[in-house]
């Protein structure tokens, strides 16, 4: 479970440091020791303690934009260098983006049915910031993948821009494999959630008008009843949230996801995947 | 026939996004000085520097924006006004508090009937930010029922990033929040003119209105209409195609678009940001189709004319990521 006293605490931290970080010389001028003064400062210590972390691309690489096109839609994606197996894996992969107000944007579990530790999905960017994938591996060590993004806010709304829109859909689950793997194989998966994922943060000026905090909290997939991937996630990730992953269909079977939200709703969605018999996949 | 407004159902006062901050003491200092120089109540402080603006019909005026990016430049939107025998009405106001100044200014220079609207097409800052010089008595703000969700949701953002780009201290008193909004189809009688009030179903963005001058059938369009500055989606791409194609009917004379020259032909006008919009939209449906991510299809999607467009660097992969974020979500 994520450490909600060390979020709130890190918070208040970043909130009370803001104007203070915003003095810093621009990124690009900045040197890595200043970019990484949130990650040194606390940040790492309150996650991970006095635990050795590698900062190598070896492991696993994270991908993301140098500058964010829509800071709340900010495309990223790990690729992991390894293969799943049952005596070597990925068993977490931790996001950070230091300067968002929840620097922990998800925590997101593989298993040796996951075939590969892959992962794709969209994150709300507040500020210039460096953004950190760790991986720890069964064996307990840890890895970090480390970028830095720009992210210039602009006119995007940080709610999404048709909130009406979102919330008429809120709770539909899109659940599809990218076309046809052999058996055994890994198979390229897509979990769309339809959710506003609303931080509850936007507004202070408006007394009056406050949309508290509703987003995606725990997401799990399983196949034929074998968890292949999960993940507990925070606001930082953007409305509708969307993740790509592998898992690997040993047969025939049906994928199955649970998604819970900060209101305890529940949202569930079924697809039976038929690998390698070239048969289509059958949404339910 | 007439009265001043005319209360259709959809025009009502919106108490509940009620801003809260203290003005009462610049309107009375404001008092205090019309009262001194004899002007009536509506006279602005001080015109030290007016803004250029041109006539595009009879009582029509706008100020001539330029293509940059928001918080990146100044006098970035087309803005104007309307003139009536009994008032004025300010269609959006620039994007900060000098602008609209500047703007109310050239009112002065122009008539000497008052303001009593500002017209907001819609919450950005290029648009929005110049209310604050037009808060005074006898001034009603008005926007879509939307607005004042907008205005509040990102009010944090703008104001951070008006505060960087001014390089001077600002509070929550730059954003005035309307103190009507319109639901729908609203008519508003200046003296002698009516101006249609169209509440837009999500387009541009979830809140565009667009301002029809009846008298000389000039349309304040908002962003709902670009020329020269590549559009920019902040709302629905497919709902905005739709809109401007069921807009294209419409018998106008003149469409004062949001952003490029300050008038342009009807349906004429629409066509670049429509060609642009269905281009764009067949394209990532067959990318999303085809199992192309956003990443992808941010990086690959081929870009628009940088003849026809200004800012397709700045905005073009950034209209991929929307159009695939809402197109996902299609059956």
């Amino acid at each position: 479970m994520m450490k909600i006293s060390h979020t709130k605490a890190i918070a208040t931290l970043l909130v009370v440091a803001g104007p203070l970080l915003s003095l810093l010389p621009e990124p690009g001028q900045a040197t890595t020791v200043e970019e990484d003064m949130v990650w040194t400062g606390g940040l790492r210590q309150a996650y991970f303690g006095d635990r050795p972390i590698t900062q190598s691309d070896e492991l696993i690489a994270l991908e993301a934009p140098i500058r964010a096109e829509d800071a709340a839609i900010v495309p990223v994606s790990i690729s992991a260098q390894i293969p799943q197996t049952d005596e070597h894996h990925i068993q977490t992969i931790y996001l950070f983006i230091d300067k968002n107000p929840g620097p922990l944007i998800g925590k997101f579990h593989f298993t040796p049915k996951s075939g590969r530790a892959d992962l794709a999905f969209r994150v709300r960017v507040n500020a210039y910031s460096p953004i950190r994938a760790i991986a720890e591996t069964n064996d307990g060590k840890l890895y970090m993948s480390r970028r830095f993004i720009k992210a210039t806010g602009g006119c995007s709304a940080p709610a999404g821009s048709d909130l009406d829109a979102a919330m008429a859909r809120l709770g539909k689950i899109k659940l599809k494999t990218n076309g046809v793997s052999p058996v055994a194989e890994p198979l390229a998966t897509q979990l769309m959630i339809s959710h506003p994922n609303l931080s509850g943060m936007q507004m202070d000026q408006v007394t009056q008008l406050y949309a508290p905090a509703h987003f995606v909290r725990h997401v799990k997939v399983s196949f034929e009843g074998e968890e292949v991937f999960s993940a507990e996630t925070g606001f930082g990730i953007s409305e509708n949230p969307s993740f790509s992953f592998y898992f690997v269909p040993e047969s025939e079977g049906q994928l199955s996801a649970e998604v819970t939200d900060t209101n305890d709703l529940h949202f569930t969605q079924t697809l039976q995947v038929v690998p390698a018999a070239s048969q289509d996949l059958v949404q339910n | 026939m007439y009265r001043n407004s005319i209360e259709l159902p959809g025009l009502m006062p919106s108490n509940q996004y009620k801003f809260i901050a203290s003005r009462s003491l610049t309107i009375q200092l404001i008092c205090i000085l019309c009262a001194v120089s004899g002007n009536s109540l509506a006279a602005p402080p001080s015109c030290s520097a007016s803004a250029h603006v041109v006539q595009v019909a009879s009582g029509v005026y706008v100020r001539p924006g330029h293509p940059a990016v928001v918080f990146e430049g100044q006098e970035i939107a087309n803005i104007g006004f309307v003139v009536g025998d009994r008032c004025v009405a300010v269609v959006d106001t620039g994007a900060s508090h000098a602008e609209g100044q500047a703007l109310d200014c050239a009112i002065r220079e122009v008539t000497d009937r008052p303001v009593c609207y500002v017209l907001n097409t819609h919450v950005h800052p290029d648009h929005i930010l110049g209310n604050l010089a037009f808060r005074r008595p006898g001034v009603e703000f008005v926007g879509h029922e939307k607005l004042p969700r907008a205005l509040a949701l990102r009010g944090d953002v703008y104001l951070q990033r008006a505060t960087a780009y001014e390089g001077r201290a600002l509070d929550e008193s730059i954003f005035v929040f309307p103190e009507r909004t319109v639901t729908g189809l609203v008519q508003l009688d200046i003296g002698g003119r009516l101006l249609t009030l169209r509440a837009h179903r999500t387009a541009h963005t979830d809140h565009d209105l667009s301002v029809v001058d009846e008298k000389t059938k000039t349309a304040f369009l908002g962003d709902l209409v670009f020329l020269e500055h590549l559009p920019v989606i902040d709302g629905s791409i497919s709902s905005w195609i739709s809109e401007l194609e069921a807009m294209s009917g419409e018998s106008l004379e003149n469409a004062v678009p949001g952003h490029g020259p300050v008038q342009a032909p009807w349906p004429l006008a629409a066509d670049p940001t429509l060609r642009y919009l269905i281009g764009l939209r067949d394209n990532v449906r067959v990318w999303i189709a085809n199992g192309g991510d956003l990443a992808s299809a941010q990086a690959s999607i081929d870009r628009p004319d940088s003849g026809e467009w200004l800012l397709v660097d700045r905005y073009h992969r950034r209209n991929v990521g929307a159009a695939y974020a809402e197109l996902e979500w299609e059956d």
